[in-house]
């Protein structure tokens, strides 16, 4: 598969298609949307940014590998105390991007996010928003639940398949020792 | 119904209060030993890398939960409550074990002169330093009881600055791994003197349990065929075995009770339904570790003690030390990585004394974890991408071709750097909380400093073509951590301490602090066997001075 090439909004309005098929309204769901604490509009935004953060090539990029669906999940978890800043810093990417370019964010070209993150990066997004919650820090922010969510454990709801350990060129799961034939516990004592 | 008295009750059963457990059980005395979190055992051991003891991003798999939270005060004296994923929060852990369930296991003797440091060093401006009320001489025994009855693999007879021993670990150490290979000779090269760590881990067959099967999923994580040896599954059994010992799991200590006289009577906790119970006891052993034993004294204030336990001139919960961890990584052009456990492996004890410009120094070794998260938050800072493209083929790149040693530098003691009990916030029992505030001192900066310099001189002669010096910013705010320490200093001065050697309250008979608190400070080494030679030596003269009744729980 050409990751570099796999639409992100097709992507994700296929998650959606599914995961309202399959009823769920988990948690602090709302009923318009088919995310936990996400609205359609959110979710779109912040696929954007993460695939500017780790974006497809060779590779897939951070929403194919489901780190909006880990993020969205923790939010409703033990990061609920974000729900907020997730809320306000979304849409203040928005702003920004409305502000600059009188698009949102998701609608900008590549090169067009990569220069507006950077802004973010820098503190110097245009936007009220970014009164409250200092720019730099929501992307901070942002960046490390990318990681996380890219090369964290699947079961928290990113790394979709091993992605990044299969980047990376690690087993699954990547736990030496488990083998009766392994190599190792042969060399002990 | 109240509760049948017992000879002695133990709050906490982690690397201090296991220890106490099996000593006094064994010598007839009847004992509670009461655990504020679970006994887990290897099965519930999930090897998540988001969810751990030391990457706990989405919470800490063997507690404590946000049911106890602490406040944190910080250099700028901004207050915020923090629950225990937050850094700030200063977590080990809360269950049967303590950190010794999930710890990487370094098992270090202090050195003479870390037992010494003000004579050696002679006093230092804006630091409460001291000595040992004991010598390095009179733990040696207790360290090598801590070696032989829980377990230590390693071989340090090639660290010539090491404090002598008369009998050699129990266990040899497991064979090299890639960094230990890597990082060896280019030690030798600089004239230093590498050599494998102590563990307390099983590298062969020992106490009944099996090797370590040398999965890299060791720091953080319980180890899921119990070859890391933690009091959980060493002491405590033991202790059980007698039938001298019960353990009762998910109590939550409230206060220490004490009758009109000053005398201590026993311990009120809550029980796992939130039952309030009242357990007495001839004595009271206090081994929380160095934020929850002194948040229990203070905690425990009565008429004849206004200001809370071993109080009387407001020393418990000053000094609250950790580690000033510092180090470097350094990128490779060839690959570097294994999947060989525990990871960290060689370690040099060049610069833990006698270095030039500042107080004590660290040791260096390389570190544990290799899994992805991991490492994209472990090497970072200037030079390397934090995002994008740029990030991804870094990672494609170097994820494998890396290497990082860094080390626990000694801080000095700060008597402002200090555990109180909140004056508002409460924990889900209604217990005022922790309250960590403070700073470090200046000397901790300039050995970390000095020790970052060391590290990354050890990796450019490896072959490293890149370094990224750790910075260390922790200047302006509270110490702690996991290895926190301090809190209830030992010292043979009343007024400037507040145990005894033997680790007694100095103004009460049947009150003892056991853990890392009673350390006047922590040694340029990972504290758990210093805590245990301590227990073995503080529980030895328990036993020899008891007069009290013998008799089963």
């Amino acid at each position: 598969m050409d990751f570099a090439k796999l639409n992100r909004r097709a992507f994700l309005q296929a998650a959606a298609t599914a995961a309202a098929a399959a009823g769920v309204t988990v948690g602090c769901s709302r009923k318009s949307t088919p995310w936990r604490f996400f609205r359609i509009d959110e979710a779109r935004t912040l696929a954007a940014m993460v695939d500017q953060i780790i974006p497809p090539d060779q590779d897939p990029g951070a929403s194919w590998a489901g780190v909006v669906n880990y993020i969205d999940r923790q939010l409703c978890g033990p990061y609920k105390k974000l729900q907020s800043t997730y809320r306000i810093g979304l849409s203040g990417v928005d702003q920004t991007s409305r502000a600059l370019h009188g698009k949102l964010f998701s609608d900008l070209d590549s090169t067009q996010q990569a220069a507006l993150l950077h802004q973010l990066e820098d503190g110097k997004a245009p936007g009220t928003i970014w009164k409250p919650i200092l720019s730099s820090e929501f992307f901070s922010m942002v960046v490390d639940h990318t990681m996380q969510g890219f090369y964290g454990d699947p079961r928290h709801g990113g790394n979709r398949e091993g992605v990044s350990w299969k980047m990376l060129d690690l087993p699954y799961p990547p736990i030496r020792g488990r083998l009766r034939s392994d190599e190792a516990k042969r060399n002990v004592g | 119904m109240s509760l049948k008295h017992v000879n002695a009750v133990i709050v906490g059963s982690g690397a201090g209060g296991g220890v106490v457990a099996k000593d006094l059980s064994e010598a007839g005395l009847s004992v509670v030993l009461l655990e504020r979190g679970k006994w887990f055992t290897p099965f519930d051991d999930r090897k998540d890398d988001l969810r751990n003891q030391r990457t706990c991003v989405l919470g800490n798999s063997f507690g404590p939960d946000d049911r106890s939270p602490r406040v944190y005060v910080d250099g700028s004296g901004k207050e915020f409550t923090v629950d225990p994923r937050h850094w700030a929060y200063s977590n080990n852990a809360a269950c049967v074990g303590g950190g010794t369930l999930s710890y990487g296991a370094m098992a270090w003797r202090f050195m003479e002169d870390d037992f010494r440091l003000r004579t050696k060093y002679g006093s230092v401006p804006g630091s409460t330093l001291d000595d040992w009320p004991v010598t390095y001489q009179d733990l040696e025994p207790y360290y090598e009881k801590a070696e032989w009855e829980i377990g230590v693999s390693g071989n340090d007879s090639n660290n010539i600055f090491r404090a002598p021993r008369k009998r050699p670990l129990p266990m040899p150490p497991l064979p090299a791994n890639r960094d230990f290979q890597i990082l060896e000779p280019a030690a030798k090269r600089l004239g230093l003197h590498p050599f494998h760590i102590p563990m307390l881990r099983n590298s062969v067959p020992y106490n009944g349990r099996g090797a370590c099967m040398r999965c890299r999923w060791c720091v953080g994580y319980a180890c899921e065929v119990s070859a890391k040896c933690g009091t959980q599954n060493t002491v405590i059994p033991r202790a059980i075995a007698t039938g001298n010992c019960e353990l009762r799991t998910e109590c939550i200590a409230k206060v220490v009770l004490t009758d009109d006289r000053g005398k201590i009577r026993g311990v009120a906790y809550y029980d796992a339904n939130g039952h309030y119970q009242e357990q007495t006891s001839d004595l009271v052993v206090v081994s929380c570790s160095a934020v929850e034993s002194p948040r229990l004294l203070l905690n425990s204030k009565s008429r004849m003690f206004p200001n809370g336990l071993g109080n009387r001139y407001d020393w418990v919960g000053r000094n609250l030390q950790g580690h000033a961890y510092t180090g470097a990584a350094g990128l490779f052009d060839q690959e570097t990585y294994d999947d060989l456990g525990p990871g960290a492996s060689i370690a040099i004890c060049d610069f833990n004394h006698n270095n030039p410009g500042f107080v004590a120094g660290g040791l260096l070794a390389n570190e544990f974890l290799r899994s992805p998260y991991q490492v994209v938050t472990g090497v970072s800072g200037d030079g390397i991408p934090r995002w994008g493209k740029a990030h991804k083929d870094f990672m494609r790149k170097f994820f494998k071709r890396n290497v990082t040693v860094m080390g626990p530098m000694q801080e000095m003691p700060v008597f402002d750097s200090r555990v109180q009990v909140d004056p508002k916030v409460k924990d889900a029992w209604g217990i005022p909380v922790a309250r960590i505030s403070g700073r470090h001192h200046e000397n901790d900066l300039l050995g970390t400093t000095f020790i970052t310099e060391k590290a990354v001189l050890w990796l450019k002669e490896a072959g490293a073509i890149q370094t990224i010096p750790f910075h260390w910013t922790f200047l302006g705010i509270p110490s702690g951590g996991q290895h926190q320490a301090g809190t209830c200093r030992m010292g043979n001065d009343p007024q400037t301490s507040v145990v005894d050697k033997f680790c007694r309250v100095h103004d009460i008979d049947n009150l003892y602090v056991i853990d890392g608190s009673v350390h006047p400070n922590n040694g340029g080494f990972n504290p758990v066997l210093t805590i245990m030679a301590v227990a073995y030596h503080a529980s030895a003269n328990i036993v020899k001075t008891w007069k009290g009744t013998h008799g089963g729980v």
